[in-house]
């Protein structure tokens, strides 16, 4: 991170947040644009900016640096994560029965937005929706629960889970049914990934029994197939404290307000003021400082055009360590597949007409 | 597509079922070659499905040559960023918290 910290603002390097607009947001690295220098792409060098930093993992969502790329890249791998990292949905719901108080269309499209623990690397994708269903390409549940009086709940209860059994359908409920050589092949009990969701309330006498068939998907089909909960990134703020003009000591507890908690350190004798570095990545940029007229010209804010803060968050079958491996897999896929069409263009005789190759 | 030059020095692409994602990465990316007079993409509009590609290249070299060149290069990108990612994985010393869902 002190690799970063710089004392000047720099047109090239930073992103320059001002109080009502930013400046300096395109990059200009590209070759032509400053005659003395050479932008051309080149692997050696990028190797050596780049830079990857796992900072925090929880079973839950990591969050890593990526310093060194331009932003349509980072940006490339975050669009897929969202929209092109396959997961595994719940597409199909057979209604066998259903006496509740909910429509049936209303349940399903809970029971597809319902995390499930299944790993799409091992099931294949259907190829259109009307390809016949396989132990390959879907997982079967059943979910079969019907609300009954408890005849023992004690004799003043009002709480409908002492008086009832099953008031509530829980996604603990869905039961599994291995299809083919299924029950070999998924070593993890195909279930949710949280027991605890509540998907409806029941009473007494009301009943459903359905079958659903969960299929592995793309988010840019539905929202349910998103493998990820949250996946984003910003960008590395920066201060920058005009050495010409210091912040006078009777305003500095003031300055230091300003910014999120622990950004800016005071000395407490001198009252002096300084950048922790380590803490500078959780400001939040919230641009007060920049209210205040006492302040003005003491200090000035940026960014680090190529230092990517991204947060991921899983709430299904991935770990999180796993998902940005998953979205440079699909990334490299697609460049592979365009790489093959423009080969075959390549192969082909191009004249003025439009060629099409069926591949691209 | 119409507009191309015979020798493909000067070409518009047409990519299907591809978006910003590929474009804007594979635009940049042919831009860092010095050979190429303009670049630019465009996604023409949201219910069809595909991005076009503009390629315009200096000396009447063939845009097709610098599109499989990006091509080669952005896999070669995408690869040391996965390289780099599994070392810090394996090797940095990082938080591990506990998270409750």
């Amino acid at each position: 991170m002190s690799a970063h910290a710089s004392t000047s603002f720099d047109p090239r390097k930073h992103v320059g947040v001002l109080a009502e607009r930013v400046t300096n947001v395109s990059s200009t690295d590209f070759p032509g644009y400053s005659p003395d220098e050479d932008f051309s792409w080149n692997l050696a060098k990028f190797k050596k900016r780049l830079r990857v930093q796992v900072k925090r993992l929880s079973s839950r969502s990591i969050e890593f640096d990526l310093i060194g790329v331009d932003a349509s890249v980072a940006n490339a791998l975050r669009r897929i994560l969202i929209a092109e990292v396959p997961a595994v949905a719940v597409e199909y719901v057979y209604v066998w029965n259903n006496t509740s108080v909910m429509v049936d269309e209303v349940f399903s499209h809970r029971l597809g937005l319902l995390p499930l623990n299944i790993d799409p690397a091992l099931m294949e994708m259907k190829a259109s929706a009307t390809d016949t269903a396989t132990d390959r390409n879907t997982i079967v549940f059943k979910l079969q629960v019907s609300c009954t009086r408890n005849a023992h709940a004690p004799k003043d209860s009002i709480d409908p889970k002492q008086l009832f059994i099953n008031s509530e359908v829980l996604s603990s409920h869905l039961e599994w049914v291995p299809q083919g050589e299924q029950a070999d092949v998924f070593p993890q009990l195909p279930a949710s990934t949280n027991p605890n969701i509540v998907l409806m309330k029941l009473r007494p006498g009301q009943e459903i029994d359905m079958e659903l068939h969960a299929i592995k998907g793309v988010g840019k089909d539905h929202a349910k197939f998103s493998a990820v909960a949250t996946a984003s990134y910003r960008l590395l703020p920066q201060i920058f404290l005009n050495p010409t003009k210091p912040v006078p000591p009777h305003l500095a507890e003031k300055f230091a307000g300003c910014f999120s908690p622990g950004v800016i350190r005071v000395d407490p004798r001198t009252k002096e003021i300084s950048i922790d570095d380590e803490k500078l990545r959780t400001d939040s940029v919230s641009r007060e400082v920049l209210r205040h007229p006492e302040f003005e010209g003491c200090v000035q804010l940026g960014r680090v055009r190529d230092h990517f803060i991204f947060h991921i968050e899983s709430e299904g079958a991935y770990e999180p360590q796993r998902l940005l491996l998953e979205s440079t897999r699909v990334m490299r896929q697609k460049i592979a597949d365009l790489k093959k069409a423009a080969e075959a263009l390549m192969a082909v005789n191009v004249d003025d007409e439009d060629v099409s190759m069926a591949d691209a | 597509m119409k507009g191309a030059e015979a020798d493909l020095s000067a070409a518009t692409y047409q990519i299907f079922n591809e978006t910003h994602t590929l474009g804007n990465a594979l635009r940049w990316m042919i831009m860092k070659n010095p050979k190429v007079e303009f670049c630019g993409y465009s996604a023409p509009h949201p219910s069809e499905n595909l991005i076009q590609l503009r390629i315009q290249m200096y000396d009447g070299l063939s845009s097709l040559t610098a599109l499989l060149t990006a091509l080669s290069d952005l896999d070669s990108l995408f690869e040391s960023i996965e390289k780099a990612y599994e070392a810090s994985l394996r090797d940095d010393t990082y938080v591990r918290w506990d998270e409750k869902s």
